[in-house]
C-alpha cells in the first residue's frame, strides 16, 4: 500500500488550466495542462475541458512538498487537526506535507501510524507521516521502524528534540540502513540547550533569556555527519539555522556524504531581534538566529547546500502563546505562508530565481522523502499534483492564522509577493481562485 | 510615562524628574506622621507571582504614605495554583477597580505582556533575570545623594550578572547618568556576548582601587551545580568584598548591595556594618523612589505634594508635577 492514493470519494472531473507558464524540473516553459481521471492526460496549446482553470500570468509547478509539518493529531486537536492542517496546506500551495511524529501518543509504531494515515484519507491533500526513531520518542529505545516502513513510512524522527545518545543514533543508522529508509534528525544538544527560550547573543543578554548557542545545534550535526560516515546511512538534517550548521553540511556533501538538508521560512526571515516585545510568537526551536545566520541560510539554499524549504508549521493556541516566553511552548504557523516568504526573501532579498524558490519547495523534499507522486514533470501520465501561483501578487500577512485552527503567525504585517490561486492534487480542484474547496 | 517596565522606558532627564520628586518623598517621609492624601481614591495592586518581602513591602509603604489603597495578591493564596493563566488574573483583578499594578515574576517580559492587557499602569518589580528599574532608580539615587552626582562615577558591580535583574537595570541606568560602570565577575557570570557600554574585568583586586562604587550581587548556590564556579569558598576567595579588600578602597568610596546579603561570601559580615556601606540607606530610599514613581504614574498633573496636615505643605508644594496617567498638560 503506498501513501499516494486519490483519496476515497473525491469525484475528479476533468479540468484544464490554461495560459499559465510551466515550471518543473525539466525547466520552464508556456502550456495549458489537461487533466483527467487523476492524471495528467495533455501539455500543449488549446487544450479545453469543461472545468477551466485560469493561469493567465501564473506559473504552474508541480505541488508543494512539506517535509516538516506538525499536525497535531492525535492529542493536541485544539491547536491543530489532520483536516485544518490540510487545508491550510492547500492554501499555501502544498500537495503533500509529512506529518512529524510529537503527538500524544507519538507516532511510533503501526497503530499510531495506520490512524494517522486513515485520518489523512479524508484531508484535502495527501498527508504522509514520519515515525518516531525511538520509543516515545524518549530517547531510549528503538521504535519498531520496520513495521512502519511496512506501511510506507519512509523518514523517521524523534523531532522536536534530537536523539541524544550518541550509541543509539549510531545503532539507529545502522538499522535505518537495512530497511531503505532515511533519518532526519532535529539537531540540539539537549545539555546546552536546557533552560533556554531563545539564541544566545547580545538580545538575550539585553532581554534575561536563557539563551543556547548556535553550537547546541552545530555539535550534533557534527556528530551525526561523523555517524553518517560510519553508518552509511541516509540523513537528513532539519530546520537548519546556523551559519556554522550551513557550512558543516556543505563540507560533508562535499565529502560525498548521502545527506540532505532542510531550512525553514522563519530562518530566512526572522532574528533573534523578534524577541524584543517577549511576544512568545516569537519562540521557536531551534531558535530564531543572528541576521549573519539568516544570510547563511539564505546563501546555503541559493547554493544547493541546502535542499528544501520546509515550514516548521507548529500551531499551537493563543493561550499557550500568551504564556511567559520562558515557558510558552516553541513553534509558529508556516503552511500558508512558505511560498510567499520564500520568494519575497530569497529572490527578491536575495539572488535566487522563482524557479530555484519551487525546485527547493517541490521537487527536491519530494525525492527526500520519496514520494514518488509528487514533485514529478508536468508531463502526460504524471499524478495531477499541481499548484498554480501568481508570483506577481503582493499581499499583507494578518493575524488570522488562515486555515488553521491556530493564530500564531509571526510575520503579521508583511508585504509578501506570491499567492496561490489554485491546487490541484490527485486531478481534483482542491483549492480554487484561492478559496479552499472542502 | 504610562508604565515602568524598564530603564530603557526612561530619558535621563525623567530620572531626573524622578529624584527630584523623591527629594521631596524623602522630606515627607522624615515627619512624625509621614502620611499625605496625593493619592486618595487610587487603588495599586501588588501582584507578586515570585515572594519578594522587602520589595513588596517598600511598595506597600510607599503606596500607604500616599494615600492610596493597597490590593495584595500572593500566588500562595491565590488562582494561579489552581492553574490560572497571567492574562485572566490581571483581568479578574482589574474588574475590581485599579489604577496601577505593581508586578513582579520569574519569568523575564512579563510585565511587558501585562501591559498589553492592563489599562492599568504597570511597574516592574522585578521579572526573571530581565529588569528591576525601581531597584536602579533608588540606587542611582543613593549614589546620587552621596556624591552629588553619577557623571564620571567609577562603579563596578561584581558578581553574578548573568543571572541578575538588579545588574541589568543598574547598568542601563549608571550609564545613563554618565557613571563608568566595570563588570566584575567570572566569565561564567557574565553574558557569552553583549553589547553594553561596560568595561569588564576577571579581577575584582585589579578594578578595586580606583572603585568610587563597589555594588555587590547576591550569589546563589545553585550556581555551584550549574557549574558555573566551583564553591562559594573558591568565590570569595576572588571575587568577595573581605575585610582586606574593603580596606583597600578609597577613603570616598561606597559599598552597596541590593539585599538579602549573603554575609561571608560576597560581602564580609563586618564589611556590611562600615560606615561607608549604604545598605540601610538603599531601603530607605527605595521607599522615597517608589512612592516618586507612584506619584509620577497616577498623580493628577494639577495636584501638588500638599501636607495632610497643610502645616509642611509650602515646603514641597514645589515638587514637579508630570502627565501621568489622564494627564494633558503636556
Amino acid at each position: 500500500m503506498t501513501q499516494s492514493q486519490v483519496p476515497q470519494g473525491r469525484t475528479s472531473e476533468d479540468i484544464v488550466i490554461k495560459g499559465g507558464k510551466l515550471i518543473d524540473v525539466r525547466g520552464e516553459r508556456a502550456g495549458d495542462v489537461l487533466i483527467s481521471g487523476g492524471r495528467i492526460v495533455a501539455v500543449g496549446e488549446d487544450l479545453d475541458a469543461h472545468r477551466v482553470l485560469d493561469a493567465g500570468g501564473a506559473l504552474v509547478c508541480p505541488g508543494l512538498v512539506d517535509l516538516h509539518t506538525h499536525l497535531r493529531e492525535p492529542g493536541t486537536e485544539e491547536a491543530e487537526t489532520i483536516e485544518t492542517g490540510a487545508r491550510a496546506a492547500a492554501l499555501g500551495g502544498y500537495t503533500a506535507v509529512l506529518a512529524m511524529p510529537n503527538t500524544t501518543p507519538a507516532i511510533d509504531s503501526a497503530s499510531v501510524v495506520k490512524d494517522v494515515l486513515e485520518l489523512g484519507r479524508a484531508a484535502m491533500i495527501d498527508v504522509h507521516t514520519s515515525g518516531a526513531i525511538t520509543v516515545g520518542r524518549s530517547g531510549e529505545q528503538l521504535a519498531p521502524m520496520a513495521e512502519m516502513a511496512d506501511l510506507g513510512v519512509h523518514m523517521f524522527t524523534d523531532d522536536g528534540s534530537g536523539v541524544q545518545s550518541d550509541a543509539l543514533m549510531r545503532r539507529a543508522m545502522e538499522y535505518a540502513t537495512g530497511l531503505g529508509v532515511t533519518l532526519a534528525q532535529h539537531c540540539e544538544v539537549a545539555a546546552l540547550s536546557a533552560g533556554t527560550a531563545m539564541n544566545e547573543g547580545e538580545w538575550s543578554a539585553k532581554l534575561g533569556l536563557g539563551g543556547q548557542p548556535a553550537e547546541a545545534e552545530e555539535l550534533m550535526v557534527m556528530r551525526d555527519i561523523a555517524l553518517a560516515r560510519l553508518t552509511g546511512a541516509r540523513v537528513h538534517f532539519l530546520h537548519m539555522s546556523t551559519a556554522g550548521s550551513v557550512d558543516l553540511i556543505a563540507a560533508a556533501k562535499a565529502s560525498g556524504l548521502p545527506i540532505t538538508a532542510e531550512a525553514a521560512p522563519h530562518h530566512f526571515t526572522l532574528t533573534d531581534a523578534c524577541c524584543e516585545s517577549y511576544d512568545a510568537t516569537f519562540k521557536v526551536h531551534p531558535p530564531l538566529r543572528t541576521s549573519s545566520d539568516v544570510d547563511a541560510v539564505k546563501a546555503g539554499l541559493a547554493s544547493g547546500t541546502l535542499d528544501a524549504i520546509a515550514t516548521d508549521h507548529a500551531p499551537h493556541t493563543p493561550e499557550s502563546k500568551e504564556l511567559p516566553f520562558d515557558e510558552a511552548p516553541p513553534g509558529m504557523l508556516g503552511l500558508e505562508y512558505a511560498l510567499a516568504l520564500a520568494f519575497t526573501e530569497l529572490v527578491d532579498g536575495g539572488t535566487m530565481t522563482d524557479a530555484d524558490v519551487i525546485a527547493r519547495l517541490s521537487w527536491q523534499p519530494a525525492a527526500i522523502a520519496a514520494m514518488g507522486e509528487h514533485g514529478r514533470p508536468i508531463a502526460v501520465g504524471e499524478a495531477a499534483n499541481l499548484c498554480i501561483v501568481d508570483p506577481s501578487a503582493t499581499w499583507i500577512i494578518d493575524d488570522s492564522g488562515g486555515a488553521s485552527r491556530s493564530r500564531n503567525v509571526p510575520y503579521v504585517g508583511r508585504t509578501v509577493r506570491g499567492k496561490v490561486r489554485h491546487t490541484v492534487c490527485a486531478g481534483e480542484a482542491v483549492v480554487i481562485d484561492g478559496e479552499a474547496q472542502q | 510615562m504610562a508604565n515602568l517596565l524598564a530603564i530603557s522606558d526612561l530619558q535621563s532627564g525623567d530620572i531626573g524628574e524622578i529624584f527630584d520628586v523623591a527629594d521631596s518623598m524623602a522630606e515627607i517621609n522624615r515627619r512624625r506622621i509621614p502620611k499625605v492624601p496625593t493619592l486618595r481614591g487610587q487603588t495599586v495592586a501588588t501582584l507578586f507571582f515570585e515572594d519578594s518581602t522587602r520589595t513588596k513591602l517598600s511598595f506597600d509603604t510607599a503606596a500607604r504614605r500616599l494615600g492610596a489603597d493597597v490590593m495584595g495578591f500572593s500566588v500562595s493564596s491565590s488562582a494561579v495554583k489552581k492553574g490560572e493563566s497571567v492574562r485572566d488574573t490581571i483581568e479578574t483583578i482589574e474588574a475590581m477597580g485599579i489604577h496601577a499594578v505593581v508586578v513582579r515574576h520569574r519569568c523575564s517580559g512579563v510585565p511587558l505582556q501585562i501591559s498589553r492587557w492592563s489599562d492599568a499602569a504597570v511597574i516592574n518589580a522585578g521579572d526573571g533575570w530581565h529588569a528591576h528599574p525601581t531597584q536602579a532608580l533608588l540606587d542611582s539615587f543613593t549614589i546620587r545623594n552621596r556624591f552629588g552626582s553619577l557623571d564620571g562615577l567609577n562603579i563596578g558591580i561584581v558578581g553574578d550578572i548573568v543571572h541578575s535583574r538588579v545588574a541589568r537595570s543598574n547598568i542601563e541606568a549608571f550609564t545613563k547618568l554618565g557613571a563608568r560602570v566595570t563588570l566584575v565577575a567570572p566569565p561564567t557570570l557574565l553574558p557569552a556576548r553583549m553589547d553594553w557600554p561596560v568595561e569588564v574585568s576577571h579581577s575584582l583586586d585589579d578594578v578595586l582601587k580606583a572603585l568610587d562604587v563597589c555594588y555587590l550581587l547576591r550569589v546563589q548556590n545553585e550556581r555551584i551545580s550549574e557549574a558555573l564556579f566551583p564553591s562559594l569558598r573558591e568565590y570569595t576567595a576572588l571575587f568577595g568584598l573581605t575585610s582586606r579588600r574593603a580596606d583597600q578602597l578609597g577613603p570616598d568610596a561606597i559599598i552597596m548591595h541590593p539585599g538579602p546579603m549573603n554575609r561571608g561570601v560576597e560581602i564580609a559580615g563586618e564589611v556590611a556594618e562600615r560606615p561607608n556601606s549604604l545598605v540601610t540607606d538603599q531601603v530607605a530610599n527605595g521607599v522615597s523612589i517608589r512612592m516618586a514613581v507612584l506619584f509620577l504614574l497616577l498623580g493628577s498633573p494639577r495636584e501638588s505634594l500638599i501636607g495632610s496636615d497643610g502645616e509642611h505643605g509650602d515646603s514641597v508644594s514645589a515638587a514637579p508635577v508630570s502627565a501621568g496617567e489622564g494627564g494633558g498638560s503636556k
